[in-house]
């Protein structure tokens, strides 16, 4: 693929040090068109800026101008015609980068994902025409490298918006409406999303997780995804199950290959293997889950799921199981 | 008709009639009564104005209070200091304060203040309306902040976004008295805007004709004109959100065949031209102080005037450019991105005048020309950020991040704040008499540019890292950390430039160095007046045969306006020639009835629909007594309004 | 003051009232028409977008009953005579074909409300029960908004003028706008009519 001009050092300069939310990561080819344009307007504007800053001082300084109204008349009229050759090229420019960025990747077939904003957490469904094929997860998404991507975006509740910024643009997710998409993943990574719309009481703790990866190791993952969930052969972990199937937690969650059928919270088949819980909010590590587990509002006041009277061993029993989902 | 002989009517001033004696008995006929009842009871624009400003800078330290709150909050990653809801209460209470309670009133309480002295008349053309829409305006804000303190203040943005305002997902009244305080606001706005309009049109100086008319009042005719033509959406789209939550409508439910983004064209309808609302009258402040210190008019008058209006015209076009990220169709996004650029253009040609202006001259800097240059460096950089986000490749990264509020901050705070505070330095000698402090003022200002930049460069960054705005809080490891803290931390400097600056006006409002009529030497005829002005601003009504009345040889006169009854004079359209003379009304206790009573009318009609037709009675009966004559029928003497 | 003033010019002969773009209160009227006139727009583009959200129109009932929007449409359109006639008068000063106009007007004006009240019996939808329903409540209470402040008003001058008050050259001023704004109030109420009478019936 071919490697666009090194952007990095003008962009370190503006950003200190980019990061896994980072537009200047330019993972995508959407962030990449966004790097190149902002130059572009950065160069533009700034001189603009310079040529103000330099007019404004020569004049706050420089001693009385006579009879300056004549020159004073061309130079607007320079100025005026230097603001609409700008604004002019930023226009065509953009117009043609949003032209380059919807086209990318239109000639191979792309990957479908269906994504649903809830109050505040990610569904995520991996589309596929044999239905038996259809994966789902929740707040997290694996893309293979250089594919492009079609989301189709919906919401469950109120307006919400899916941001990765280290790969593209943004797009609501809007009650009543679907929208479209599309994300060409140019460099292999980790990356965070996060919810961009105002959305209510938790949505600065509404974000994902991004992986990039080889077309090999998505296609693992995607066959793993597949898979339903491995059943418990610890004693602990096999106690956890049972109390999971026996109590409130399975009306609202799934876990392909059980009874667990539930469709209001995120699909928990294979929770062990994401990097993050709780939409983003947290680790995932052995304390982390336990602690969401036993007191989500404590985490995340507000979220819909409830704490789940439990005894610390029944706790520990449902996190063993848990954490065999991988 | 023939006219009355009674003395009360044939009282005129004029040669015979002058000096002291004039304005003994002028005193009489303009004055309020003394005390609580004269203050309750004042029609005097420049008493309504006054607490006005007042009021609406008052809002403004309540919501830069928030915003520290906000700062405090952010400094650090997973702070906790305040709790989800509390933050997004406070977020919404400082968007909705500072656009709705300071910025918008801020800037027509200078316009009622300032235009009929700049016009060279005696009064506001409806003083009584002008009156009632402070009331509304108070009332509504009050009713908000007594809201929010006791914990059921809106927490949906100030933008309030369907359907999360709506009854499904905002349950309780917080939405409800976010939407009526919009009622408040725009009904408060309108009167004052309908108020402008009528006196620029209709009671200038004789001679003051369209091409004399200051850059400042073209300005407020503008924006006038914006908002007559704006707020009937915002007011639309309120109604419709409080219909929903209350008997049930389905505007914004898309279930049932409403549209949440229905709410989202209103809103924004309303919402682009709002935001030149705030910044135009901040480009009036501007020409005004420019004009002054650099004793000349501003370069290129029609120029001026053209890219105001063009200005108020292109702002009715932009509002898709807030809704870029919803999947409406691309090739309609065009368009707003070509409208959202070009409006860079008149923008850059003011700019270009300004300084053009200072380059032809020589400039005195004195503290308001300080907010000036504070201003040109300050905005531009806001305007630029603005042909950014008019990109829609661009905008899609950057909408909803810090980068946002970075843009917004300069050109808001550079491009109005920045030119208000100039403009109260500018005529706090015209409003108090007093100048305020030299030395202080400089120091706020460099207090106020240094921890705004400090503040709000930074936030670019932020935004550029990937930090999407109103949230509560943020995770650490994303490089968010410093930046944020280093925002703090101006937001703190500026804060405490906030405070000298207050505390400039508090000691010069006694100690300051008495003004004198025109301790500047400005142009326009508000400094023919007396610091401050008597009660009826000019002795003898002025006339004017230039833009730049004050600097001519003399300043021509008119006599032959009543004395003991308030009497001013209408003048045509277009060339200002003399044409009515007009009775002024006199001061009344109804104009604070009728708000008292429609304020309980939009309350109670948050709880209950049928408020719309019992309040109504109180209201109409107030208006009622308000309009009917309250003296007995003239019988040929000489009309009065009481 | 701090320049020389000159005396230029009198002002005793000017009179105190004046009709039309000469009147203060004209202004003021004509901008509370761009303030409501784009109220309405904007109500009547809000009813358009939600029109377009929608395949079928009205949704899920009957049409406004045609009757009593016709009548109600016909009678204000007749009504525009005995207005003009009163702004006329008014505008000549005319106190005895002022008070008789007037109080024929209060009357046209109350038996059109009388009928506005069936227009809501037979709206065929209730508000809540889609946004198409909301959408045509909020449009026709909108303009009954209008037209009930407006004969409220009329009603107040109509007393006024038969009092003493009424000999005032002023109060005829009042009256010849009172009069211009309730040509705003039915012209108004033709695009409303369309919208909500006819539209639903055509497409």
């Amino acid at each position: 693929m071919r490697r666009p001009l090194s952007l990095a050092p003008v962009l370190l300069l503006l950003s200190g040090c980019a990061g896994v939310q980072s537009m200047s990561e330019g993972a995508g080819f959407g962030s990449q068109q966004f790097n190149h344009l902002m130059l572009l307007f950065l160069v533009v504007t700034g001189i603009s800026y310079a040529l103000v800053l330099v007019f404004l001082t020569v004049a706050v300084a420089g001693r009385r101008n006579e009879g300056g109204e004549a020159r004073l008349r061309s130079l607007l009229i320079g100025w005026v015609g230097f603001i609409l050759i700008g604004l002019v090229l930023l226009t065509v420019a953009s117009f043609f980068s949003d032209r380059r960025e919807a086209r990318a990747g239109a000639e191979q077939e792309p990957l479908k994902v269906t994504v649903s904003a809830n109050q505040w957490w990610w569904s995520i469904e991996y589309q596929n025409d044999d239905p038996s094929r259809i994966v789902h997860t929740a707040n997290e998404l694996h893309l293979p490298v250089g594919r492009p991507v079609q989301l189709n975006l919906v919401s469950g509740d109120v307006i919400h918006s899916l941001w990765i910024p280290a790969l593209a643009g943004k797009q609501d997710l809007i009650p009543g409406r679907e929208n479209d998409l599309r994300i060409v993943p140019t460099r292999i990574g980790h990356y965070r999303g996060q919810c961009a719309e105002f959305c209510g009481l938790q949505h600065a703790h509404m974000a994902f997780d991004v992986t990039v990866e080889s077309p090999q190791n998505f296609a693992a993952w995607y066959a793993a995804q597949q898979q339903p969930a491995p059943e418990p052969t610890d004693p602990r972990a096999k106690a956890g199950h049972d109390w999971f199937m026996s109590h409130a937690c399975a009306n609202c969650h799934s876990i392909a290959g059980t009874p667990a059928g539930g469709v209001t919270a995120p699909d928990l088949t294979h929770v062990a293997s994401r990097q993050t819980i709780a939409a983003g909010t947290l680790p995932m590590s052995r304390g982390n889950l336990r602690g969401w587990i036993a007191n989500p509002q404590g985490v995340k006041p507000g979220a819909h799921m409830p704490a789940v009277g439990m005894t610390a061993d029944e706790l520990d029993a449902v996190a063993s199981y848990l954490e065999t989902l991988k | 008709m023939t006219a009355s002989e009674h003395p009360d009517d044939t009282a005129r001033d004029g040669p015979e009639l002058d000096g002291p004696e004039l304005d003994r008995i002028l005193s009489e006929t303009w004055g309020d009564k003394a005390g609580l009842i004269g203050w309750l009871t004042t029609v005097d624009h420049k008493r309504v104005g006054k607490r006005y400003i007042v009021t609406a800078m008052t809002f403004m330290l309540l919501g830069g209070m928030l915003a520290l709150i906000m700062r405090l909050q952010l400094a650090r990653p997973e702070s906790g200091l305040i709790t989800a809801d509390r933050y997004n209460q406070i977020f919404t209470m400082h968007g909705s304060t500072m656009m709705f309670l300071f910025a918008v009133p801020v800037m027509e309480a200078f316009g009622v203040y300032l235009v009929p002295l700049m016009v060279g008349t005696r009064a506001i053309s409806f003083p009584r309306l002008n009156a009632f829409s402070y009331w509304l305006y108070v009332f509504g804000g009050i009713m908000l902040w007594v809201a929010f303190l006791r914990d059921v203040g809106p927490d949906i943005g100030w933008f309030a976004y369907t359907p999360l305002s709506g009854p499904e997902y905002s349950p309780g009244k917080r939405a409800d008295f976010w939407a009526q305080m919009i009622t408040f606001t725009e009904v408060a706005a309108l009167a004052v805007a309908v108020e402008i309009v009528a006196t620029i049109l209709k009671q200038r100086a004789p001679g003051m004709r369209l091409d004399r008319i200051p850059l400042f009042v073209w300005g407020m005719l503008v924006t006038a004109f914006m908002v007559i033509f704006s707020m009937p959406a915002v007011t639309l789209a309120s109604s419709f959100l409080l219909s929903d939550r209350l008997v049930g409508t389905q505007f914004y439910n898309a279930t049932e065949g409403g549209s949440a983004l229905l709410w989202q064209h209103l809103f924004w309808f309303f919402g682009h031209p709002e935001v030149y609302i705030i910044f135009i009258p901040g480009l009036g402040f501007v020409s005004a102080m420019v004009e002054t210190f650099c004793r000349r008019p501003v370069f290129a008058y029609p120029v001026m005037v053209a890219a105001l209006v063009t200005i108020g015209l292109l702002a009715f076009g932009l509002w898709v450019h807030h809704m870029f990220a919803t999947g409406l169709p691309r090739l309609g996004y065009a368009f707003y991105t070509a409208a959202s650029m070009a409006i860079a253009l008149p923008s850059g040609v003011q700019i270009f005048c300004w300084i053009a202006t200072m380059w032809d001259s020589r400039p005195r800097f004195e503290v308001p020309m300080w907010w000036v240059v504070g201003f040109i460096i300050t905005f531009v950089i806001g305007g630029l950020t603005g042909v950014m986000v008019a990109s829609v490749p661009l905008d899609l990264e950057l909408h909803d991040t810090y980068f946002v509020v970075a843009h917004f901050h300069y050109t808001l705070i550079g491009g109005a704040v920045f030119p208000l505070l100039g403009a109260i330095t500018y005529w706090f000698p015209k409003i108090t008499g007093r100048m305020m402090n030299d030395r202080i003022g400089k120091l706020a200002f460099v207090l106020v540019f240094a921890g705004f930049h400090l503040t709000f460069m930074t936030m670019h960054f932020t935004g550029l890292l990937g930090m999407p705005r109103r949230v509560f809080t943020y995770p650490a490891g994303l490089g968010w950390e410093t930046l944020n803290m280093t925002s703090t931390v101006g937001a703190f400097v500026m804060a405490s430039g906030v405070l000298v600056f207050l505390g400039n006006i508090l000691a010069s409002l006694r100690r300051g160095a008495i003004a004198g009529d025109n301790p500047w030497g400005a142009a326009s005829l508000e400094w023919a007046a007396t610091s401050p002005p008597r009660p009826y601003n000019f002795a003898h009504i002025p006339a004017v045969t230039s833009s730049t009345p004050l600097w001519e040889e003399s300043l021509p006169v008119f006599s032959g306006l009543r004395v003991k009854q308030r009497e001013l004079v209408l003048t045509t359209v277009v060339e200002a020639v003399p044409d009515i003379r007009d009775p002024s009304p006199t001061p009344t206790i109804w104009p604070l009835i009728a708000a008292l009573a429609t304020t309980g009318l939009f309350i109670w009609s948050i709880f209950s629909p049928w408020a719309l037709v019992w309040g109504a009675i109180p209201v109409g009966i107030a208006l009622t007594a308000w309009f009917w004559p309250k003296s007995p029928p003239r019988h040929g003497r000489e009309p009065v309004i009481e | 003051m701090s320049i020389r003033q000159t005396f230029a010019g009198d002002l005793k002969v000017l009179p105190t009232h004046g009709f039309g773009v000469r009147s203060l209160t004209w202004w003021g009227v004509i901008a509370y028409m761009l303030i409501e006139g784009g109220g309405f727009a904007l109500a009547g583009g809000s009813y358009f977008y939600l029109m377009s959200q929608e395949t079928v129109w009205p949704p899920a009932s009957l049409p406004p009953a045609l009757l009593p929007g016709a009548l109600f449409t016909l009678i204000i359109l007749l009504s525009e005579i005995p207005n003009s006639l009163l702004k006329k008068a008014a505008e000549a000063q005319q106190r005895d074909r002022v008070l008789w106009l007037i109080v024929l007007l209060d009357l046209i004006g109350l038996v059109l409300l009388v009928i506005r009240g069936f227009e809501f019996a037979h709206i065929n939808v209730r508000w809540s029960d889609n946004a198409y329903g909301s959408i045509l409540w909020a449009l026709l209470l909108l303009h009954t908004i209008h037209i009930l402040t407006d004969w409220a008003e009329s009603l107040v001058l109509t007393v006024l003028m038969f009092t003493g008050h009424g000999q005032e050259p002023r109060r005829f001023v009042d009256v010849s706008e009172d009069a211009l704004y309730w040509r705003f109030v039915w012209i108004t109420w033709l695009p409303i009519f369309a919208l909500l009478y006819l539209v639903p019936r055509l497409v």
